[in-house]
């Protein structure tokens, strides 16, 4: 029952990373309607950054997922306004493929500045564990700190959503980009500012990822960044507190599958429950259903 | 009017079906003559098996309309069915001609069969839930490839999901496929010929389909599938026909990769999303719906890696360079004004000459 | 026995009742109508007709074969055929391609035929082109079958609609706004066509039209619609003067 409980606890954990990511990417899923493959990719270089700044040039953990933040906020910019912007009126495939290369790129990067060997994350949280029942369980600060963190930016995202005027004007622009324009809304830097929230995140997932999960290497991010992309979908793509259970019930349904079916089959029994879901609900547990008018 | 019609279509099939016979043509004088670097040898069949990917791929996406990002899945499906088939028969049936006929014929069909029953549940899903079902499927074939331990003793055939040793295999009994470690010795079957054998009735199955009745109804449900259904068009039908030909043929590029390793894996290299991924920029850069252009971005896009090889470190980063310019240059509406701009350049300077 | 024979006739989206106790019978060979002001369900009825929506309530027969609840698909393979307001070409298919796409349940051969290239699939694809040339050569769109069917002017767009309607071969034509976007010439040409396909292909057609001129040029009954509900039917000069129709249309 321990052990059930502490796996439940690290599915929590995971998921909670999951669903950071996944609540940038289903905003920026929203707004631009890409699948946009480079978002996992934003999650490595954030957590790159803090690699160089607190292991290598030694600042303190908090200033280094700082600096990881700010710098994946511009880079999030910097890719929609130099490979994205452009592309706004293409065909989808067009912008797939463009977010593909961007991918590349960002992997290619960080190969020739750090080479393809693993480099171990050390952890930027140093709150001590919490032991229970007697030591049978342990609660790792990491767990701690990720699941207290994905719940303040679910909250925080909800919130910024609902009582802001730019939070609004992301929403409207999501639901019809060219009525918002009409009433004013300046399109181009809603969907900029929500890649910049996306990105942020990103940065704040790769960190929370790689100090419960150490290793660090230039493709570290595409399989989460499918993953989140998975959890968003799950939950309903668009939806906040979708991409939210979403995310926890990925992590949660990868850990237990690992630790009572098979470590190598986690993946595919993550994936397997996704396509169930979509065939029963296609548009994810709590996506809205759309009807094409004829 | 028609005939005209007509004729300049078997014109223009004829011109892809040309270029891909002129140009092994060309590799085996070059081979003949010792001119072909041992790399670039070795990247003939994986070339060929490229080109099935791509044109394959284009029947998916470009035709139906429907983005698929688990194609590397059926090529899974394809290769290592084949490979356990031709393990198998090595020694029953020695020659080598009839045993990769058949295996090519086994690797397709079951990849078809794959096809049709993942393609039953996941057409109802339109656009990037179909995309990422597909992917989802892939990754599901891939993953469970690597847990399978299959056997055969004189009891026949044992399968098991933990290791070779819970198979419970008589002694003489022999281990085909172990787990993650793949299935080794396979034979070496497949050729740059046979490669292109493979490509050109892979083109005359897709052109051919294309350009006919079925292949309009194929395309009309991409272009409105409403209407199709008004005019009596089984939409779910030719989706699937469409789905699982495209799955087949990828079934067919897999059989060709599995016999020209002597270690087959299922890796995320190989059979991984990264995979569709890689097939896929050949579809959308040779152009959507263009098999021609397939043809040819397959080739030049897994050449350019090799091309860019004295670069080392930085290719990659060139190849993803690339691929955005390029993205951005044909499909933004600054990029076409840039190519108008460059198409009334050359138009004026043949008129001077003139 | 009437061609079309439609019963209580009704849906609801959610709380909305769009469509209710919709009656509506058509003789063979009949040009009908179906008007009345926007929102009022014409298009609905439409979808209903061709199972792109299913009703909950009444039923639907068609040349005494009861058609309610059954998928588009079938539904044309039953005889109804349409074009559609916001006109849904095949859009990257050529002009002859979208109507061989209306002859291909009449047609027929075998994918691996096609593939293979099997004598047959010489045969009938020539048979194809001739009669779908013909249809074409009906609608004065016979010189531009290789044109992508997105390139033509709006008015031959809405042609071609109707020509691949009738390459289905249906025993009724529905034509919803038919003149919508043509010019008073357009429309002109438009209702000589439609009068020599009843005439020339013995059709029966129930057409949605705003555009008065049409409907009591070509019209030969009437059913006036008005939220979800038949206002008035008739002979067509008797519903047009009728004041319950004039008032709905005045929005009074």
């Amino acid at each position: 029952m321990i052990g059930f409980i502490s796996y439940l606890v690290n599915g929590i954990s995971l998921g909670s990373v999951y669903a950071i990511i996944a609540l940038g990417y289903t905003m920026v899923y929203g707004i631009a309607k890409m699948l946009n493959f480079a978002h996992g990719d934003v999650i490595m270089i954030g957590a790159f950054v803090v690699f160089s700044t607190v292991s290598g040039a030694g600042l303190p953990p908090v200033v280094g997922v700082l600096i990881s933040v700010v710098a994946c906020t511009l880079l999030g910019m910097a890719i929609e306004r130099i490979a994205y912007k452009p592309l706004r009126k293409a065909s989808k495939l067009a912008v797939l493929i463009t977010a593909i290369g961007v991918s590349y790129f960002l992997q290619n990067v960080a190969l020739l500045i750090y080479g393809a060997n693993t480099k171990s994350f050390t952890s930027v949280v140093s709150i001590e564990p919490i032991t229970l029942a007697d030591g049978a369980m342990v609660i790792s600060g990491e767990t701690i700190v990720t699941v207290i963190a994905c719940i303040i930016i679910m909250i925080g995202l909800m919130t910024f959503m609902k009582y802001s005027k730019a939070g609004r004007a992301m929403l409207a622009v999501s639901e019809d980009s060219g009525a918002a324009q009409l009433m004013g809304v300046n399109v181009n830097s809603t969907i900029a500012m929500t890649f910049a929230i996306g990105s942020a995140l990103a940065a704040i997932a790769g960190v929370l990822l790689c100090s419960s999960y150490p290793s660090l290497t230039p493709y570290t991010g595409s399989m989460p960044g499918i993953k989140a992309f998975v959890a968003a979908v799950f939950g309903g793509i668009g939806s906040i507190p979708g991409a939210f259970i979403g995310g926890i019930l990925l992590g949660v349904i990868e850990i237990l599958g690992k630790a009572y079916i098979s470590s190598q089959l986690a993946d595919a029994i993550v994936f397997a429950v996704l396509i169930i879901v979509l065939l029963v609900k296609p548009t994810g547990l709590l996506g809205k259903q759309i009807q094409e008018k004829v | 009017m028609k005939t005209r019609n007509l004729s300049k279509l078997t014109k223009s099939n004829f011109i892809t079906y040309g270029i891909v016979i002129a140009a092994y043509i060309i590799v085996e004088i070059f081979l003949r003559a010792g001119m072909v670097s041992s790399l670039l040898e070795g990247l003939l069949v994986p070339l060929c098996m490229y080109v099935i990917l791509a044109v394959s791929l284009n029947l998916t996406v470009g035709i139906s309309g429907e983005l698929s990002l688990g194609h590397a899945g059926f090529m899974c499906v394809g290769a290592f069915s084949s490979a356990i088939f031709s393990k198998c028969m090595e020694t029953v049936l020695p020659v080598a001609g009839i045993r990769f006929f058949l295996a090519i014929l086994i690797g397709t069909a079951f990849a078809a069969l794959f096809g049709v029953l993942i393609g039953i549940p996941v057409l109802r899903l339109k656009g990037d839930y179909l995309a990422i079902v597909t992917l989802a499927f892939g990754e599901i074939i891939k993953n469970v490839v690597n847990v399978v331990f299959l056997g055969r003793d004189s009891r026949g055939f044992h399968i098991s999901t933990k290791d070779s040793i819970s198979l419970g295999l008589e002694k003489g009994g022999e281990v085909i496929i172990k787990g993650p470690q793949g299935i080794t010795g396979t034979p070496k079957d497949s050729t740059f010929l046979i490669g292109v054998i493979l490509i050109l009735i892979t083109l005359f199955v897709v052109i051919n389909l294309i350009n006919s009745r079925t292949g309009r109804a194929i395309m009309a449900i991409r272009d409105n599938r409403i209407a199709a259904e008004s005019v009596g068009i089984s939409v779910t039908k030719y989706k699937l026909l469409a789905f699982s030909v495209s799955a087949a043929l990828a079934g067919t590029a897999g059989v060709l990769y599995a016999h020209n390793l002597s270690t087959l894996t299922a890796l995320p290299k190989n059979f991984g999303y990264n995979m569709s991924i890689t097939i896929l920029v050949f579809v959308v850069l040779g152009g959507i719906g263009n098999i021609r252009g397939s043809v040819i971005a397959a080739v030049v896009l897994t050449l350019l890696p090799e091309l860019l090889r004295s670069l080392n470190d930085y290719r990659m980063l060139i190849y993803a360079i690339i691929l955005i310019v390029t993205m951005i240059f044909t499909s933004s509406p600054g990029g076409r004004e840039i190519q108008e701009r460059i198409k009334l350049f050359f138009k004026k300077k043949k008129t001077k000459e003139a | 026995m009437a061609l079309l024979e439609v019963k209580n006739l009704g849906i609801s989206f959610g709380g909305l009742r769009a469509v209710d106790d919709f009656n509506l019978t058509i003789e063979q060979g009949e040009l009908y109508g179906l008007i009345g002001p926007n929102g009022a369900g014409k298009t609905t009825i439409f979808n209903l007709l061709t199972g792109v929506y299913k009703p909950t309530d009444g039923y639907i027969m068609l040349d005494g074969e009861n058609i309610t609840g059954k998928k588009t698909t079938e539904i044309n393979r039953h005889g109804i055929a349409r074009t559609f307001q916001n006109i849904r070409l095949f859009s990257e298919l050529s002009v002859l391609d979208n109507v061989k796409v209306g002859l291909h349940n009449h047609y027929p051969y075998s994918a691996l035929t096609g593939i293979l290239r099997l004598p047959k699939y010489f045969r009938v694809e020539k048979e194809m082109n001739e009669k779908a040339m013909e249809l074409l050569k009906v609608f004065g769109l016979d010189k531009e079958a290789d044109y992508k069917a997105s390139n033509l002017p709006y008015g031959q767009q809405r042609k071609l609609e109707i020509a691949r309607a009738l390459a289905t071969g249906p025993k009724l034509l529905l034509l919803d706004e038919p003149a919508a976007g043509m010019n008073p010439n357009e429309t002109q040409e438009l209702m000589k066509t439609i009068r020599f396909v009843r005439d020339e292909f013995h059709m029966t057609i129930l057409l949605i039209e705003h555009d008065m001129k049409l409907v009591s040029g070509i019209c030969e009954r009437l059913t006036v619609l008005n939220f979800g509900q038949v206002l008035t039917e008739g002979e067509t000069t008797a519903v047009l003067h009728d004041p319950k129709v004039i008032a709905a249309y005045l929005g009074e």
